[in-house]
């Protein structure tokens, strides 16, 4: 029973070990930290008090070693460009992504649900067809292109909705949320819906596939034999099954929901984390990209170990396979 | 580019429908006008004398302000918008054809041998794909593309900009290709033929090249299809984000970025032209793709 569980952990550990050996050497041997931190003229002697201070005269691995201990207690680091911790950096960036990715979700679900399950009842019917066709549209179109479209109609010609910026946010402490004001909400529209495009048609076909194959099996076939209402057929005893995975894909998603704001975060100059990895990459800020990478390695690793462990408790199958 | 689309006619003969069709000419001509863009372009966006500032953001000839010279306007150096849209997409379309070779190499390679050793070779080449598969390929390719900008002094950077974009696209894309070809490897390899031939001594090298790698290409050149569109994107992006290839030497990622800087002044078209010339390529090339998945797929016909 616990045999599962815990080879996936080790599995985990060692993605995770193998992130911060990527991270570490991109901090350590990318660019020169002491050229990038000190001053114009600085002499030998104060770029070597730096050397020393900074541990780069140690060994490599007494240097990975307290990268580890250092990145565990939360230490990551200063942003050459910012010259601020980059755990604060980050811990400031968070809220305004993950109220994003939460937007984008949400709209994906409410809207990719019901299309996918018109798609599966009526496959040949108008509306289906033009939902298929829409989304291989979707698929074909890059996410910043969408963004640039609506950002045109809504902002630019309608003057309806602002196109950049979370407008004004409120300050609970340790977060920072659009959710409370009208402009905060206002901003959230635009990105969120590009965001959740994204999304839409992977949610839409999946939902469509899933449905087709309840729909054929056997249990179904009986409930209209048993003269059952339709669309308690349909709604009661097919979509519930048919979500399962959905949910499942749902959650796995949200990781890459968080990487791929990135792009949607660049158009609509949201600032979130994207941004701040962007910003990182074009100025080659190094100890910000490498606690990016562990921070979104970190969260990728722990969003699968866990429905990986969940599936295993749920479905003995899974158990019996792998033991 | 025999990745791209396979000719009509060979299409018919496959029974594809009327859309299928109409999107393979479309692609294959799109393709055409992108590679032959020296020929029929009306200026050469890179020779920096054929345009002029003055002639800067002049909109399409179609519009009440229109210059008749500038079929689809200039952009905001005074560069025919047209001319730099069908280099562009000779920029775009060579990056997405590399990295769909180098990661259909590197994938099809690790897959066989995977595939026909099995045991630790396997399972330390298939580790190593769920790592990558794990994350998404927006974020490998961005991480590549800055650390290979780091290592790089600033001035080179512009020169590498393709080879480092193709490495950085085709880094998640060869998992694909190893899992298909390792699976359709596995396969092949407990056949009989394979068996005889390992049997009369043939060395590993020459059964996995000569035997079965034949045997296993179809699915790879299907794959290829909707992986070019899909790299074409990713490049587009990586360029829009501004890592991609530089203004100078713009693809049609780059030309949508600086289009991008002038939607607020009302100035839509130098963000918009390109934006739809790349959904439009990557749009036919994915119909075409999809249905050759669909065509190959026998677990997809029997459902329908």
């Amino acid at each position: 029973m616990l045999k599962v569980p815990l080879s996936r952990l080790g599995q985990a550990a060692l993605v995770m070990l193998v992130v911060s050996a990527v991270s570490f050497v991109m901090f350590r041997y990318v660019g020169d930290p002491v050229a990038t931190m000190s001053r114009e003229n600085a002499s030998i002697e104060e770029k070597a008090e730096l050397r020393r201070s900074l541990g780069l005269d140690q060994p490599l691995l007494v240097q990975y070693g307290r990268f580890l201990t250092r990145t565990l207690s939360g230490d990551l680091g200063i942003s050459y460009r910012n010259q601020r911790p980059v755990t604060q950096l980050i811990a400031e960036r968070l809220p305004a992504t993950l109220e994003l990715v939460i937007v984008a979700t949400i709209l994906s679900l409410a809207i990719g649900i019901p299309l996918g399950v018109l798609c599966a009842l009526k496959p040949g019917g108008i509306a289906a067809r033009l939902v298929q066709a829409v989304s291989l549209i979707g698929i074909s179109t890059p996410t910043f292109v969408t963004g640039i479209v609506l950002i045109l109609v809504f902002a630019v010609s309608l003057g309806w909705l602002p196109s950049f910026g979370r407008g004004q946010v409120v300050d609970l402490g340790w977060w920072s949320t659009g959710f409370l004001t009208i402009s905060g909400l206002k901003s959230l529209i635009l990105p969120g819906v590009t965001l959740a495009l994204y999304q839409l048609t992977l949610i839409m076909r999946l939902v469509r596939a899933e449905m087709i194959d309840v729909l054929s099996s056997d249990y179904i076939r009986f409930a209209k034999a048993r003269g059952l209402p339709t669309h308690y057929i349909h709604f009661r005893l097919a979509l519930r099954n048919a979500l399962m995975p959905v949910i499942t894909v749902t959650g796995l998603q949200i990781g890459s929901l968080i990487a791929f704001a990135i792009v949607t975060e660049t158009v609509f100059q949201w600032p979130g984390m994207g941004l701040l990895f962007i910003q990182a990459v074009s100025f080659v800020d190094i100890p910000v990209m490498a606690a990016y990478l562990l921070f979104v390695g970190l969260l990728f690793v722990l969003i699968n170990t866990v429905v990986d462990i969940l599936y295993a408790v749920v479905d003995p199958r899974l158990r019996a396979r792998s033991a | 580019m025999k990745t791209l689309a396979p000719p009509p006619s060979l299409l018919i003969r496959l029974g594809a429908p009327i859309s299928v069709i109409l999107a393979a000419i479309l692609a294959f001509v799109l393709v055409a006008c992108a590679l032959l863009a020296p020929f029929i372009a009306p200026y050469d966006p890179t020779d920096l004398a054929s345009f002029e500032l003055m002639n800067a953001e002049l909109p399409p000839a179609f519009t009440a302000d229109g210059d008749p010279r500038f079929v689809l306007g200039t952009d905001n150096q005074g560069r025919d918008l047209l001319s730099a849209m069908l280099y562009g997409a000779r920029v775009s379309i060579a990056i997405g054809g590399g990295a769909v070779l180098l990661a259909a190499s590197l994938g099809v390679t690790l897959g066989l041998l995977a595939g026909f050793y099995g045991g630790k070779v396997d399972s330390v080449i298939m580790r190593v794909a769920d790592v990558i598969l794990s994350f998404p390929t927006i974020l490998l390719a961005l991480l590549v593309s800055g650390i290979a900008r780091a290592l790089l002094s600033g001035a080179s950077t512009a020169e590498w900009a393709p080879i480092i974009l193709i490495c950085a696209i085709a880094i998640h894309e060869w998992v694909q290709y190893a899992r298909t070809v390792r699976a359709a490897t596995m396969v092949e390899a407990a056949k009989d033929y394979v068996r005889a031939a390992k049997v009369i001594g043939l060395p590993s090298r020459r059964i996995m090249l000569r035997h079965i790698l034949p045997n296993v290409m179809s699915p790879v050149l299907v794959i290829s299809t909707i992986n070019l569109a899909a790299a074409v994107l990713t490049e587009a992006t990586l360029s829009f984000l501004g890592v991609g290839m530089p203004p100078t030497y713009p693809s049609l990622g780059t030309l949508i970025r600086i289009g991008n800087e002038f939607v607020f002044s009302g100035i839509w078209w130098i963000a918009l032209f390109p934006a739809l010339a790349l959904v439009i390529l990557v749009l036919a090339v994915n119909i075409v793709g999809d249905w050759l998945r669909d065509r190959f797929n026998p677990k997809l016909r029997v459902k329908r």
